[in-house]
């Protein structure tokens, strides 16, 4: 009975953690200051370590602009990013240069998505979490929380 | 004397920091006057330069293409999407008050947008725009 409680504790608080990333309490100031005004600040448990590496080896070539920050600034973020980055497994593949949005993660989360959003003018990109997750730079990522009503499931 | 020192070191650490958007522009101005005996920010000049499609990155043209055609609107990052807060200081107060923020945004931006540094006559006329645009 005790076993069949947990289960179902678990069962129940599972599907919420997986909505919730805020980022962790050692969060460098320079990340949100250097990573979230071209977009969100996004949390480190979306890629692998191993992506965030690549990323953050070529920020001079940072998706068709130079993201550049100082040589210390540089390895705050990385070492930061490298910690905290998310199960390899469970995020697949991300594409070459890694993206978020083309992990397989992010993929399986959005497969019941119509692409006509991600052009829509509201969405604008598929890296704009905020446009839909209203409560994104709080670590939400419920789908109750989402702000375009025809994406609300 | 504890609080004197803590006062002290608060007065010190904002000193570094915060600027007003007119001090920041006449450290600019007298900068450019070093090789322009004389110079005077234009925000008739700096709007001019916000206007200029330089056309040199892709997706992003001007100034204008990621903080709209009124710098006193809510922007929007061309490439991502995300809200940009507006850049004028008559609608965001924190505008151009940071010295290194400044110098950093202007930087990066430049570098992007028009394919060059910007001059600091041009970074004085810019902030000069942005001050009294309303």
């Amino acid at each position: 009975m005790k076993k069949l409680c947990c289960l179902l504790l678990l069962g129940l608080t599972l599907p919420a953690w997986a909505d919730r990333l805020p980022l962790p309490p050692d969060t460098p100031a320079s990340y949100p200051a250097e990573c979230g005004s071209c977009h969100l600040a996004y949390p480190p448990a979306l890629l692998a370590a191993e992506h965030w590496k690549r990323i953050t080896d070529t920020l001079n070539r940072h998706f068709g602009s130079d993201a550049s920050v100082p040589a210390a600034t540089r390895q705050e973020i990385a070492g930061f990013l490298l910690r905290h980055g998310g199960n390899p497994a469970r995020i697949g593949s991300a594409g070459e240069p890694p993206r978020i949005t083309t992990s397989a993660a992010f993929q399986r989360k959005h497969r019941e998505i119509d692409p006509a959003f991600w052009r829509d003018q509201r969405v604008h990109s598929a890296a704009n979490c905020e446009a839909c997750h209203t409560q994104a730079a709080q670590g939400r990522f419920s789908e109750h929380d989402i702000a375009i009503r025809e994406l609300r499931h | 004397m504890k609080r004197s020192f803590l006062l002290a070191l608060f007065l010190v650490s904002g000193g570094l920091h915060a600027e007003t958007p007119g001090q920041i522009l006449q450290h600019y101005a007298s900068e450019a006057g070093k090789t322009q005996p004389g110079f005077t920010a234009s925000a008739q000049r700096g709007e001019r330069l916000y206007r200029q499609a330089f056309s040199i990155a892709e997706g992003m043209p001007a100034c204008t293409s990621c903080h709209t055609d009124a710098p006193t609107r809510t922007g929007q990052h061309a490439i991502t999407g995300k809200r940009i807060q507006p850049l004028a200081v008559a609608a965001n107060s924190e505008r151009f008050t940071e010295p290194a923020k400044v110098e950093k945004w202007f930087g990066r931006n430049c570098r992007e947008i028009i394919g060059r540094p910007c001059t600091a006559s041009e970074k004085a006329d810019f902030i000069a725009f942005m001050s009294e645009v309303r």
